[in-house]
């Protein structure tokens, strides 16, 4: 260790992958791993859910998971929770589709509608 | 460094290794490695979560679920339903930690940890102490680079002073008068020691700090060998705490490949390091003189005082001895500032204390409370009170250097100055909760008969001094107390007070005198009408029947190993008072609840 700066270094490196054990605020990425869940492939989401948060260094966003939401037939389905936002579902989820959920809604606040379950019930 | 979705913590600390936390945390890797989840759920042992009673403790992030009294047979379940599905195993949560609507509370919540204050503590239960990264990430060796790159040794001392820390060994010195002491001090070479030689029954705090949050200690070490001028520092820590000498040993390693103890730490030309010294589980050892004489590779006997460490110390050099849970505090002070820490706590001890928490309460486990925390508070809303509703009697703190609290002082705010005001005293902070089924004049006993055990025998007063007042008790407990035995007690405990070499000897009569001073009836019971008001020495005791509910079953007769029962069937039995050996067999099998002693 030579300098203060270095120590900083390894700081925050390693905040990120401990912050999880801090209070929970900030933004819940939900995934339901029910039977269907997991049938209709969201494991893959869910990882490619870490894969981006990590790739984007974002801080304060969890990724948990949850049973059956109950309309099986939307799986994979994520729930987004951000303080004080409406809760957004988003539904028949694919890797493709997390990478602009995170860009869009994650980053930048910006919900991706044609994804969610009000678009396809229409 | 990898990022996971989940962490499973594991506690680490003592007792819950001893129920087999190693184990569990085998159990969730090759779970995990199973249903091919290593890669997004990270396991990780920390040190103690303070709840001990509860054990072995599994917190799962981010959701916080709090899993008490974890089994290996359940991690499959944990890591099933948990971890793969997401539905939290709602018959392992620890109770008190679901809210009414069934949701998980956050930690800060639950009634154990809601009045606490975690400083020492802080990272317990938190970090995996075998990372110095993650003590890196929580500010850790910040206040280190702060002191060297921007502080003088006489600053760091003027904050340390500012603070008004004292001491969490027990006496409750200045902590930053004595760092000044040994800066103060003429001598080619200066020495910061760190007692970790804890001792007294009941207490497991240094021990918990040691386990959970190593770093804590060197880094504190360290700012503290720069303030003195010292370049060497050792931590003399019982061989019996064998998973904090290793985590200890581990931490060092970590620091010195970092650069964080060795030459020129962070550029500049100080440099220090620090050496493990293992105690052999003298009880003495943590007096400081003798502690220091069993560094240097000598006998532990103290000696007497002056000089004091702070002139003439380990290897004859002005030596800096700090306790584990002082030093864990320091470097929250040098980086939140000394204003911050004197906002906590009461007028004259500031800051928080550990306190390890025992005997009859329901939350046996180790507790952090800000100075001024009443007894009340700590054992009714922290422990969860006394199992079985029983009515509380006493408080032993201090351990076998204290003295016992009695009800009515439940409401005293706890500090330094409160407790030596009420005869007992801090000490490094066991807490021994007594009921109504505890006899005083046992406890004393218990804690006179440690200390004649362990004192050295260097000087007569303890020597032979505390051993003559053992013999007066056993004499009392067995029910051959005589008039006079009180006064005879008191003369002895005020001259070996007056009298012995340290602080062991000085301080051993102290459960004697503060028993006395608030349980003195209970003396009195057993001298002159040779009862034991609590039921507890078994030479003052008599089983007998009630006649009245006695179903006449036989079973006491037939259980009874001296034949000392006898009787007619149906029809109530009797107890030959001279056969009976006082087993207690015969209450123990009664189903009628029908045998008394007394």
């Amino acid at each position: 260790m030579k300098s203060l700066s270095e120590l900083e270094e390894i700081r925050k490196r390693t905040l990120e992958s401990v912050n999880l054990r801090k209070d929970r605020s900030g933004t819940r990425v939900v995934v339901g791993m029910g039977t269907c869940g997991i049938a209709a492939g969201a494991r893959p989401v869910l990882l490619s859910f870490i894969e981006e948060i990590k790739k984007r260094n974002l801080q304060d966003v969890t990724v948990t998971q949850t049973g059956c939401i109950g309309v099986c037939r939307y799986e994979p389905m994520v729930e987004i929770y951000r303080p004080g936002e409406e809760k957004v579902t988003y539904v028949k989820m694919t890797p493709e589709k997390v990478k602009r959920v995170v860009a869009e809604h994650i980053v930048n606040g910006r919900s991706v509608t044609e994804f969610t379950i009000g678009a396809v019930e229409k | 460094m990898e990022l996971y979705r989940s962490h499973v913590l594991v506690c680490g600390g003592t007792g819950c290794t001893s129920s087999g936390s190693r184990n569990i945390m085998d159990e969730f890797n090759s779970e995990l490695e199973k249903h091919n989840m290593q890669n997004e759920v990270k396991v990780v042992g920390t040190g103690c979560f303070g709840l001990c009673e509860v054990g072995p403790i599994v917190i799962v992030y981010p959701e916080g679920a709090f899993y008490s009294h974890v089994k290996v047979e359940d991690v499959p379940e944990i890591v099933e339903e948990h971890l793969l599905k997401g539905r939290i195993v709602t018959r392992l949560l620890y109770h008190d930690s679901i809210a009414e609507d069934q949701e998980i509370k956050s930690l800060d919540e639950v009634g154990f940890y809601k009045k606490q204050m975690r400083l020492a503590l802080r990272n317990c239960g938190v970090i995996d102490p075998e990372n110095i990264d993650e003590y890196i990430a929580f500010d850790g060796y910040k206040a280190l680079g702060k002191v060297l790159t921007e502080m003088t040794p006489e600053q760091v001392i003027d904050t340390i002073k500012a603070s008004g820390l004292r001491g969490r060994g027990g006496a409750g010195f200045p902590t930053g008068l004595k760092w000044e002491f040994t800066r103060n001090a003429v001598g080619d070479k200066k020495y910061v020691c760190c007692n970790a030689d804890e001792g007294d029954p009941g207490a497991f705090m240094d021990r918990s700090i040691l386990e959970g949050d190593p770093h804590s200690v060197v880094e504190a070490m360290t700012i503290a060998g720069y303030a003195v001028g010292a370049d060497q520092g050792y931590i003399y820590v019982r061989a019996e705490y064998p998973i904090a000498v290793k985590r200890l040993t581990i931490a060092i390693a970590q620091a010195r490949q970092y650069g964080l103890l060795g030459k020129n730490i962070f550029g500049t030309d100080f440099s220090f390091d620090i050496e493990l010294r293992l105690g052999a589980g003298a009880f003495v050892c943590g007096e400081e003189t003798a502690l220091m004489a069993s560094i240097e590779g000598r006998r532990g006997e103290p000696r007497p005082r002056p000089p004091f460490p702070a002139v003439k110390g380990v290897f004859s050099k002005p030596t800096l001895l700090n306790n584990v849970e002082t030093y864990a505090n320091i470097p929250q002070i040098i980086l939140n500032g000394p204003e911050w820490f004197r906002t906590i706590g009461t007028e004259k001890s500031k800051g928080t204390k550990v306190f390890a928490l025992g005997g009859n309460i329901n939350n046996t486990g180790l507790v952090e409370v800000p100075m001024g925390t009443t007894l009340r508070e700590i054992i009714y809303e922290i422990g969860g009170g006394i199992p079985g509703g029983k009515k509380f009697k006493a408080a032993q703190t201090g351990g076998p250097s204290g003295g016992c609290i009695p009800a009515e002082h439940l409401d005293t705010p706890i500090d330094y100055d409160s407790l030596t005001q009420i005869g007992s005293m801090m000490g490094s902070g066991g807490l021994i909760v007594m009921d109504e089924n505890n006899c005083m004049v046992d406890i004393a006993r218990f804690f006179l008969d440690f200390t004649v055990d362990e004192s050295c025998g260097k000087c007569p007063p303890c020597r032979i001094g505390t051993r003559r007042m053992l013999e007066l008790l056993d004499k009392i407990v067995e029910g051959k107390g005589e008039d006079g035995d009180i006064e005879k007690l008191e003369v002895l405990a005020k001259n070996i007070k007056a009298s012995a070499l340290c602080g062991l000897g000085q301080t051993a009569p102290n459960p004697v005198l503060s028993t006395l001073r608030y349980f003195r009836d209970e003396y009195e019971a057993h001298i002159k009408e040779k009862r034991c008001p609590a039921g507890v020495c078994q030479a003052l005791l008599s089983y007998f029947i009630v006649a009245e509910l006695c179903k006449g079953c036989g079973l006491c007769a037939k259980n009874c190993p001296v034949n000392a029962i006898s009787g007619e069937r149906r029809k109530p039995y009797t107890i030959d008072t001279d056969k009976c050996i006082k087993c207690g067999v015969c209450m123990e099998k009664c189903p009628f609840a029908a045998i008394i002693k007394q």
